[in-house]
């Protein structure tokens, strides 16, 4: 059976469920070969092979981050020379699909990005994706060379299938030219101890309703109640009171989690980009007008400064 | 010396309206609005700063796309640009990114410079790799994702905010650069700068002025092939009820019903 290479999100070892997912949807088109940069790859092995990794190919240079993204496509174009794979998958995020492109331009590949679902088809891997704000679904397939897919998280879920994932060691010879971009620092995020936004089975977002920086721990405690992501509406980064980091729509994070809370958000176009695949959506806004319950499944029309605290309240009442 | 900045942007069907598909499954631009892509505007915008604080600079916009693709151009001429590139041939129809960014290289190349500016993707396709694909072909430093960035004495420095990190950032030119919507509000184009934008220059290029063959382009060559488009279908309709005091306990409750608590 065909091999698909699945590159490994991880923070220092510890593997990201949209790789889990990956392996997944590698296994419904051939076996599963991860390839982990970084340190950490015998903590991260274990995971890998549970998942369904048949092998891990591994490479720890410095490169990696002294240099931004091109040492990574060095690694990742050595891992497809060695593998000759039938499809390369790798997350979407914002770096992923920067690896994800340059290998396609590099092996002559076509390239498809945040793929929400996949499958093997007669002519090759046909991948779904959400378009237009999500107002289009397509489907396609890499028909140049080898296809080069970046799927989002939450396309699917992850399954156990134990394999052998050894760890065998990747050579990787980074370029002088993949070292033009310096890394100077890195800064890197404080955690809130709260999911990853594009990864959590439930998000609470805030918006332009909430009136303020400060009002903004009642999402927090709402999110907190039921384990969620918080998100925030262009609007209420734009002015200040939450980070980018989890601005939600075209600009910021897409997210597709099971239950999407959208609380003091209108519902713009580039709002809905961002979260319109949600599979349930509910929403409190006072204006009876506002497009965001056009896609709810349940709205409450009110104060969200009266009807948040009592749903807090109630959540917190009801896990006793 | 003059610093040569290129700006790539895109013309692209106005996302606050409806967007469609054509009957070969490309992005329809006909029957739609179409207008300069809104995340490229900041790529224009600092642009235009970095010329203002250079000694001396030109900043030629440049983009690929049909005949109406010059109003994107115009716009970025209106908000302070010098003079503006198109590339159009009837050939480059359902060109994909792969495509798009080899005629984008060969024009960059053929104008000649020192930095290239985008946005951060595009407003239609949304992908988000034209620049990283672009420093690839160029073979130069790729610096994207910038929420802040600086040119100084030929060397660029920026600062990336990523998921997980943020990294400062630092190459010397020649690099491809792209911007965020958080790099700074791109400016309105004044009366002044439309009137004087018409006066400047934009030249139009074919396929063989930049050196493509047909056979590297088009829908017929493209890496990807499309299947199928369908609309997604409209969500049912769902619950509204207004706040009578007990607000929060409905929507606990609907919650409950649903297993999310």
């Amino acid at each position: 059976m065909a091999e698909v290479l699945v590159y490994v999100d991880h923070v220092d070892g510890a593997v990201r469920k949209p790789t889990l997912e990956l392996l997944a949807l590698a296994r419904r088109i051939g076996e599963p070969v991860a390839v982990f940069l970084g340190a950490g790859a015998d903590t991260a092995a274990p995971t890998l092979a549970e998942y369904g990794a048949t092998k891990v190919l591994a490479a720890e240079v410095p490169a990696f981050d002294a240099y931004l993204v091109a040492p990574k496509v060095d690694a990742l174009q050595a891992a497809y020379e060695a593998v000759s794979p039938a499809a390369v998958l790798v997350p979407s995020s914002a770096e992923g699909k920067e690896i994800a492109a340059r290998l396609a331009v590099r092996t002559g590949s076509g390239l498809i990005t945040d793929a929400v679902d996949l499958e093997a088809g007669e002519e090759g891997s046909v991948a779904t994706q959400s378009v237009f704000a999500a107002a289009f679904t397509t489907k396609s397939l890499v028909s140049r060379g080898t296809p080069v897919i970046t799927v989002k998280p939450n396309s699917a879920a992850p399954e156990v299938a134990p394999a052998a994932g050894a760890v065998e060691q990747l050579a990787v010879t980074v370029a002088d030219a993949s070292k033009g971009t310096e890394v100077v620092s890195r800064t890197p995020r404080e955690s809130t101890g709260r999911p990853e936004l594009t990864e959590a089975a439930i998000v609470v977002s805030g918006g332009r309703g909430l009136n303020g920086r400060e009002n903004f721990h009642l999402i927090e405690s709402l999110a907190d109640s039921v384990g969620a992501a918080v998100g925030a509406s262009r609007a209420a980064v734009d002015a200040g009171w939450y980070p980018h980091a989890n601005q939600v729509g075209q600009t910021g994070k897409s997210v597709s989690p099971q239950l999407y809370v959208a609380v003091g958000i209108s519902g713009a176009i580039q709002h809905r980009a961002g979260m319109q695949t949600s599979k349930t959506i509910v929403a409190v806004n006072k204006d009876a007008e506002a497009p965001i319950f056009d896609l709810v499944d349940y709205g409450v029309v009110g104060d969200l400064f009266e009807v948040v605290p009592q749903l807090t309240e109630e959540i917190s009442a009801r896990k006793g | 010396m003059t610093m040569r900045i290129v700006v790539c942007v895109k013309y692209v069907p106005d996302a606050t309206g409806d967007r469609y598909f054509a009957d070969d499954l490309t992005t329809d631009r006909e029957a739609v609005d179409g207008l300069l892509s809104e995340l490229d505007e900041y790529a224009v915008e600092q642009a235009l700063q970095i010329a203002e604080a250079a000694d001396d600079a030109e900043i030629t916009v440049l983009t690929v796309g049909p005949e109406d693709a010059k109003d994107a151009l115009r716009k970025a001429l209106s908000m302070g640009a010098d003079k503006a590139l198109h590339v159009e041939d009837d050939a480059l129809h359902g060109t994909d990114v792969l495509g798009t960014s080899l005629v984008l290289a060969k024009a960059v190349e053929h104008t000649g410079y020192d930095l290239v500016l985008c946005g951060m993707a595009s407003t239609d396709g949304g992908m988000g790799v034209l620049p990283a694909i672009l420093a690839e072909r160029l073979g130069v430093p790729q610096m994207t994702l910038l929420s802040e960035l600086a040119v100084q004495d030929g060397v660029v420095t920026g600062r990336r905010d990523g998921d997980s990190a943020s990294e400062e950032l630092r190459a010397v030119l020649p690099a491809v650069v792209s911007v965020t919507d958080q790099s700074g509000e791109a400016r309105y184009p004044s009366f002044k700068g439309i009137m004087a934008a018409k006066k400047k220059p934009l030249e139009s290029l074919d396929l063989s002025d930049v050196g493509i063959e047909e056979d590297q382009v088009g829908l017929e060559n493209a890496w990807t092939t499309v299947l199928e488009a369908t609309k997604r279908p409209a969500r049912t309709a769902g619950t509204i009820v207004n706040d009578e005091g007990e607000g929060g306990k409905q929507l606990a409750a609907y919650l409950a019903d649903g297993r999310f608590v």
